[in-house]
């Protein structure tokens, strides 16, 4: 008899028709046209975060300064726009800190060699403190009327389909063409895959991979210009919160596996459908801060422990340097 | 009387006295016997400030305030950021007992973690007052909103509003573990428990994050479009609440009540938009020159720390549209800095 074998993203999928369907069955009002969107729209500055994480571990590596990209340069350009200075020019000096900030990352990662991990540990602090210190007037920077016009980034529909699920949609088609129809995505795979075989057959190495670590900044500023869009200001204090933590979740319990080389768009997607599901179902039902907490743990602990068994680690894997 | 015969020549001779002695008096002055001792008491001490964090509009105006009010006299008045991590507050406050300033002005961020702290505080001879967020320890003296007033007097303003509507109300709420959360719940039950009408279709915690707030908000007014008001903890996280509904195009038609320190652009300029329909504000400083005047008596009676312990809770002004425009409702930051 042969063996069925699931990947965890068929598994996730799975656990994500279950939980629709019974919530389906069972929850007034959720599977309504309006709820489905409204489901969406909340996760959708996650699902953008996701996709940015995902192109640094599929390339073997990991961005703890997300939350700093997002947090600091769009905060950046409110700040400047309510001391005067015109939107232009604040945006184009938030997109040229994140350039920096990027460029950094890269460098310390792929030509200083310090682990992704601790270097991004390290700048992403520096960012923020850099913020809180020297470029904003308080945590929450505050709206402007310099800034009218802007928030239809996160506010407002397009075609009757909330505009952050619409830029959620862009930067999944975005990340998509570069990951699968670009040389430098081949490049990531390759290098995520074994960087060292991938040095070895000629492909720039370094250069790929700091690449990599400015496009995920600037999506992860991006992510941070819908959110400050849509909730007309920019809370920066963000940067102290467990959201990487939701964005790595996203990105693993996708079925985007840490030992890079793996993975694409459509796991973020299912990683986004699977949270976004679970949170606007408790919060129809409204359950507790701390049930939905232990809910959230037990499925994910499901999912990991499902997907353990089911593709039970190797030496191959296990060398692949799993954090 | 005997010296003098008559009543008018008494009443001569005292004003001549008057005339030959007044202009000597005051040439001379009168020493006021107790500004000496006072500004000795206060001259070359130090306060020290922990804050949950700096960095936003409540923190940063009991900064400025307690600021303008100590440093005239000569107070040194340092700072330990916490930068919302309960475990640096923690190590900020041990620290300053060994070096043991005149006074810490302490804000807590739950009711338990600097207990037992401040209470050491006041053993080693060091005055402690809490600002707002109280733990469960008291010390000289609490200053700060009474959050179960406020908790009733919001849900009072979104009962009234509901009044021929649906009846139907959402709470947002902060960080559970947190005091000013857990005490405006509270008062938000006493008010509840007289209108059994009301019905709450959701109570959640958003955290003090105005991108989770929002959010919830989003779901259940999908669930229930015919929502007649909100109850929000904290104008700050309460944006995305507010965002929320006018997103939904439901600005006039859903009554949010919220709280907050009453700055400027927090408080008046979002009242004004509409986003806000009532802002219980507790006044930063209002607050600020509270604490001050109660730093300075404590310095100069000389009473043992930890051998009085009060209470100050700050008048509440009531941010509506009706005084929104008003000079004195809101105070602005940068005026206060000044």
């Amino acid at each position: 008899m042969k063996r069925i074998r699931f990947n965890q993203q068929e598994i996730v999928f799975a656990v994500f028709a279950l939980l629709f369907m019974v919530f389906s069955i069972f929850l007034r009002g959720f599977l309504t046209p309006e709820n489905m969107l409204t489901l969406l729209q909340n996760v959708s500055v996650l699902g953008i975060l996701g996709l940015a994480m995902a192109i640094v571990v599929i390339g073997r590596g990991i961005d703890i300064s997300l939350i700093a990209a997002l947090a600091v340069p769009p905060g950046l350009v409110l700040q400047m726009v309510q001391n005067g200075h015109s939107m232009p020019a604040s945006l184009l000096t938030a997109l040229l800190l994140t350039i920096a900030f990027g460029l950094v990352n890269g460098w310390l990662i792929a030509y200083a060699e310090v682990p992704s991990l601790f270097a991004t540990l390290a700048t992403g602090l520096l960012l923020a403190g850099l913020g809180q210190a020297a470029l904003f007037q308080l945590d929450v920077v505050q709206w402007s009327p310099g800034m009218d016009g802007f928030e239809k980034l996160g506010q407002g529909t397009i075609l009757g389909i909330p505009t952050s699920i619409v830029m959620f949609a862009i930067a999944c088609i975005v990340v998509a063409f570069l990951l699968r129809k670009t040389r430098w995505g081949a490049y990531i795979y390759a290098i995520g895959d074994n960087p060292f075989a991938a040095r070895v057959t000629g492909i720039p190495s370094r250069p790929i991979i700091v690449l990599q670590y400015v496009i995920t900044a600037l999506i992860g500023c991006f992510a941070g210009l819908v959110m400050a869009a849509s909730v007309n200001s920019m809370p920066t204090r963000i940067f102290n919160s467990t959201l990487i933590y939701d964005v790595i979740l996203v990105v693993v319990l996708g079925g985007i596996g840490l030992s890079g080389g793996r993975g694409g768009v459509l796991n973020v997607v299912i990683g986004t459908l699977v949270i976004g599901t679970m949170l606007n179902g408790m919060t129809i039902m409204d359950i507790s801060y701390a049930g939905q907490n232990l809910i959230k743990g037990v499925v994910l602990l499901l999912a990991v422990i499902t997907d353990s068994f089911l593709n039970p680690r190797n030496e191959e894997t296990a060398q692949q340097g799993d954090i | 009387m005997k010296h003098f015969g008559t009543p008018t020549k008494a009443l001569v001779a005292a004003l001549g006295l008057a005339a030959m002695t007044a202009p000597a008096l005051a040439q001379q002055g009168l020493d006021e016997p107790f500004q000496k001792p006072f500004k000795e008491a206060l001259a070359g001490k130090t306060v020290a400030y922990v804050p949950v964090a700096m960095n936003f509009d409540l923190t940063e105006g009991w900064y400025a305030g307690l600021k303008k009010e100590l440093e005239p006299f000569g107070v040194k008045f340092v700072i330990r950021d916490a930068n919302w991590n309960t475990n640096a507050g923690a190590q900020a406050v041990t620290s300053l007992i060994s070096e043991k300033p005149a006074v810490i002005v302490v804000h807590n961020p739950d009711v338990q973690t600097y207990a037992k702290l401040l209470q050491r505080a006041e053993n080693e001879g060091i005055y402690v007052i809490q600002i707002n967020m109280g733990s469960a320890y008291r010390s000289s003296a609490f200053v700060g909103a009474n959050w179960v007033e406020i908790g009733e007097r919001q849900t009072e303003g979104v009962v009234k509003a509901c009044e021929g509507k649906s009846n139907k109300i959402a709470i947002i709420q902060g960080a559970l573990s947190a005091a000013a959360s857990a005490y405006t719940l509270k008062g938000v039950e006493n008010v509840l428990a007289k209108h059994p009408e009301i019905k709450v279709v959701s109570s959640q915690a958003a955290d003090w994050d105005a991108a989770k707030a929002k959010a919830i908000t989003q779901t259940v007014l999908k669930q229930n479009p015919d929502l007649c008001g909100i109850v929000g903890f904290w104008d700050g996280m309460d944006i995305g609440t507010a965002a929320a509904v006018k997103e939904a195009g439901l600005t006039g038609k859903v009554f949010v009540a919220t709280s907050g320190g009453g700055e400027r652009k927090g408080a008046c300029e979002l009242v004004k938009s509409g986003a806000f329909d009532l802002n219980m504000s507790y006044d930063v400083p209002t607050q600020a020159a509270q604490m001050a005047g109660t730093i300075k008596w404590l310095l100069s009676s000389g009473v043992k720390p930890g051998s009085v312990k009060g209470s100050e809770y700050t008048t509440l002004i009531p941010i509506t549209k009706a005084n929104a425009d008003s000079q004195m409702a809101c105070w602005n930051l940068s005026d206060l800095k000044k």
